[in-house]
């Protein structure tokens, strides 16, 4: 675990139906039990219908922040999505923002219409590497698969938050978590990818 | 975030909670009785909370057919002494008005707490209402949480102020708080004992001006409390000549922003937690020794407005301050002043302007310079129905029906999940959208225009839960006058775009016990009015059934019924769609990418490698709508689900 600097500020972002909700619910109720004090900034709604998602997580030893990161001070952006990690990356990183994506597209309406064009993967990552100095990109999608459901991406990521290193708890707050919110095989399911996720990146 | 934190009994405790779980938790402290609600967004799951916990607490929690008759359900508890709470988003509001602006008059017995929720920046609205207006028009006392843990704390709260002027207190949240989560320091939960009485003298009555005057003194009376709440809260330096007045989330906004602009030991942060009336003396104290002021507050310049009256009733007493909001332009976002959510950014922006300080952290780049550093167009991600919705199939119909009719019919519609027929998922094919229910009485209009030469055919379509809620009296005046047009029900059996809330049509109540189910079809056939039923995703056999009612005349009903695909896949294995590449023949089809481009189901996907159509797995919902309409046959559906 790394140095534990005050807030830490976390952007989870996707399309709707990726499940970011879930993710950040994740986090926060695991930053709750861990005995930090946590924030969770996010929309949903009609919001989630196919659009861009975000979740701003701010997690402090002793203050209540804001629902809102501002610009550039993101420390860890989670992307469930290349397009949408970009984007997020764009307003939120500074050189030292840690960013773990999932390297699975999700086509918005425009690209599949032929009139915009999804930049090529290789693209974005270059383009991230360019802004910042740490980037995981993982097929967080296809291990979802490898755990029982693509849907599970979400955990697969929320496992590789963890295993990053970056937050000041450790996993076995976010197993208790997941065996809290879930039941029965989703409740398996969603362990599985978190392990899938926590193994690729904490090696 | 788990219900055990909502019901977790000891005091003292830190859980984490949404802010309507906060909002919820505050009300089971106050020792609600009632609750009543209809489900929108940004406040939808307070109710959904209270009723899974209505068993253990003993409380009446019922989804309501719309807002008023919530409203009228919850007042009916208060007035038996009992604690009531209604909850409505801004729009709900303004359903619920009439009766909102009578019962202010007659006043209140238990402590009722009418819970809005106002969407800045309409994330999940058509419009960003400020209640607040209303709510004063109204003259009921403001309560503007900040934070998740005020969210509770003040809901709590709210019911003692209630119950002391016998009036309702409205508790304004905004989509920022409502759907935040965080930690919350629980409170004890009440259970008092509850006793009901209505006896044959007790009257509550809205009849003459002098309730008028009684509602005037009891705002006078709550303005002098205002002072002394602990939710106005003040930071900064002791008699401070620069100060921001903030409300809600924006308090937090400004505190990070003056942080950020290191001006936080020279700018005091006067949060009010009430917004109307205002807590006047606490406000002169600070105005007194200010030459500055700025107002931070979402949407419209409530606060600003009508501090900027309390200080010219006081002109004699203060010095000479200079105000900074939305009324001078400060204060404002891309989109201009009073217009949009606010955020630490835009106020350190308008802050670092107002206070000449530099803004000193690292710029980000602007879009022209993000796209240039990436080389290319950044796409645009836009709203779409999701995967496998019927309503994508039903508009698909509507519109088939519409080009073989070729009367250049027009369609109207409102507020849903469907609304998305505003865009392009939805073929662009609505054509009017304001509130719910809306488009039958504007069909019934239109149906009415054939004696001066309008003779297009009409469509309008609306939901299920809406039908409830509102379509009834329109549809009961298009019988009575005979307006002639065609109304089509998008059924898919729930509250689809709030969460999939219950609503009459449905088998259960909010807190899952067998209701009394009443079918649209019982009601349609009482008011006279033929009606056909069709499943959507049979696609062919739904424009046959729209083309069929678009021969006849006068008011008639399509229900087009299929449940929401997000719902029909809960908890279920999915059937398994894939494209055989080898009856997919590409663009050499001559189908312009159908299912793709056409049909815009964003599970159909393009394979631009190998030129063929495929479906994404992580997407598809499978409703296998788009195998039917594949001109090639190409799609395969492997069912597991019917």
């Amino acid at each position: 675990m790394s140095a534990f600097v005050e807030p830490l500020n976390i952007i989870i972002t996707g399309v709707g139906g990726q499940g970011n909700v879930l993710a950040s619910q994740v986090v926060s109720v695991a930053a709750v039990e861990a005995g930090y004090r946590v924030v969770v900034g996010e929309t949903f709604g009609v919001s989630q219908r196919g659009g861009s998602v975000m979740s701003h997580v701010r997690i402090s030893k002793n203050k209540t922040y804001g629902p809102l990161i501002p610009r550039g001070q993101a420390g860890v952006i989670a992307g469930f999505e290349p397009l949408e990690t970009l984007r997020v990356m764009f307003n939120y990183a500074n050189p030292d923002t840690v960013v773990i994506m999932n390297d699975r597209p999700n086509y918005p309406l425009g690209c599949l219409l032929g009139e915009d064009n999804y930049p090529e993967p290789a693209r974005i990552e270059d383009t991230i590497r360019r802004r910042v100095t740490r980037l995981y990109c993982l097929p967080a999608t296809e291990l979802a698969k490898e755990a029982g459901s693509p849907l599970a991406a979400n955990m697969v990521m929320t496992g590789a938050l963890v295993g990053s290193g970056l937050l000041p708890f450790g996993r076995e707050y976010f197993t208790r978590t997941i065996e809290i919110l879930f039941k029965d095989g989703v409740r398996d399911l969603n362990l599985t990818a978190f392990e899938l996720g926590y193994r690729l990146v904490a090696g | 975030m788990t219900i055990m934190g909502v019901c977790e009994e000891l005091a003292g405790v830190r859980v984490a909670l949404t802010g309507n779980e906060s909002l919820a938790r505050g009300a089971l402290e106050a020792g609600v009785a009632y609750a009543a609600s209809y489900p929108g967004s940004p406040t939808a799951e307070v109710l959904g909370t209270l009723a899974r916990v209505a068993k253990m607490f003993n409380l009446y929690v019922e989804w309501s057919v719309n807002e008023k008759v919530a409203m009228e359900g919850a007042a009916a508890a208060s007035f038996t002494g009992l604690r009531s709470l209604v909850v409505m988003k801004a729009d709900g509001l303004n359903v619920a008005l009439d009766f909102a602006s009578a019962l202010a008059l007659s006043g209140t017995r238990g402590g009722m707490v009418i819970v809005v929720g106002d969407d800045p920046g309409a994330h999940s609205s058509v419009r960003e209402e400020d209640s607040r207006n209303l709510c004063k028009a109204l003259h009921l006392p403001i309560w503007e949480p900040s934070s998740v843990q005020e969210a509770k704390d003040m809901t709590r709260e709210a019911f003692a102020l209630s119950e002391e002027l016998k009036l309702p207190v409205v508790v304004r949240c905004v989509t920022r708080v409502c759907h935040a989560s965080g930690d919350v320091e629980l409170g004890e939960i009440a259970r008092p004992e509850r006793r009901p009485q209505f006896g044959r003298n007790d009257r509550v009555i809205t009849f003459s001006i002098q309730l008028h005057a009684r509602l005037e003194q009891k705002l006078s009376r709550a303005a002098v409390m205002a002072g002394d709440s602990i939710f106005n809260m003040y930071t900064g330096p002791d008699k401070a000549a620069r100060l921001v007045i903030a409300s809600g989330p924006s308090a937090m906004y400004a505190r990070e922003a003056l942080d950020m602009l290191e001006l936080a030991g020279s700018v005091g942060v006067l949060k009010l937690g009430i917004t109307w009336p205002l807590p006047e003396t606490l406000l002169l104290n600070y105005l007194k020794n200010a030459s500055e002021v700025v107002f931070t507050e979402e949407v419209e310049p409530f606060v600003e407005d009508n501090v900027l009256a309390l200080a010219a009733r006081h002109w004699d007493e203060l010095g000479s301050i200079r105000f900074y909001g939305k009324r001078s332009g400060h204060v404002a976002g891309p989109a201009g002043a009073g217009i949009g959510e606010l955020n630490p950014d835009l106020l350190a922006d308008s802050l670092a302007k107002i206070f000449n300080v530099p803004r000193t952290e690292q710029a980000v780049l602007t879009s022209q310079e993000a796209e240039a550093l990436l080389g290319e167009k950044m796409p645009g991600r836009e709203l779409a129905l999701c995967a496998g919705c019927p309503h994508r199939a039903s508009f698909w119909a509507i519109r088939t029906a519409l080009e073989l009719d070729g009367r250049e019919g027009i369609v109207l519609g409102d507020i849903g999940c469907y609304t998305l027929g505003i865009a392009r998922t939805g073929y662009y094919l609505l054509q009017t959208m304001h509130c719910m229910g809306a488009g039958v009485g504007i069909a019934g209009g239109l149906g009415k225009l054939d004696r001066f030469g309008f003779n297009k055919p009409v469509i309008t379509v609306v939901g299920d839960s809406t039908f409830y809620h509102a379509a009834i009296p329109a549809l009961v005046n298009a019988r009575y006058n005979r307006a002639n047009f065609m109304c089509v029900v998008l059924d898919n059996e729930t509250t689809a775009m709030t969460g999939h809330q219950p609503h009459p049509g449905r088998q259960a109540t909010a807190t899952g016990e067998p209701a009394d189910t009443v079918y649209m079809e019982e009601i349609i056939r009482g008011l006279n009015i033929p009606y056909a039923i069709s499943d959507p995703y049979n696609v062919e056999d739904t424009i046959n059934a729209v083309c069929d009612m678009l021969q006849q005349s006068g008011p008639r009903v399509l229900i087009m019924r299929r449940t929401c695909a997000l719902a029909a896949v809960k908890g279920k294995q999915k059937n398994r769609v894939y494209v055989d590449w080898d009856k997919c023949i590409g663009d050499a089809c001559g189908c312009g990418r159908f299912c793709s481009k056409v049909y815009a189901c964003p599970a159909n996907i393009w394979d631009a490698e190998h030129g063929k159509a495929r479906i994404d797995e992580a997407v598809c919902n499978g409703c296998g709508v788009c195998a039917t309409l594949c001109p090639q046959r190409a799609i395969v559906v492997e069912r597991t689900v019917e």
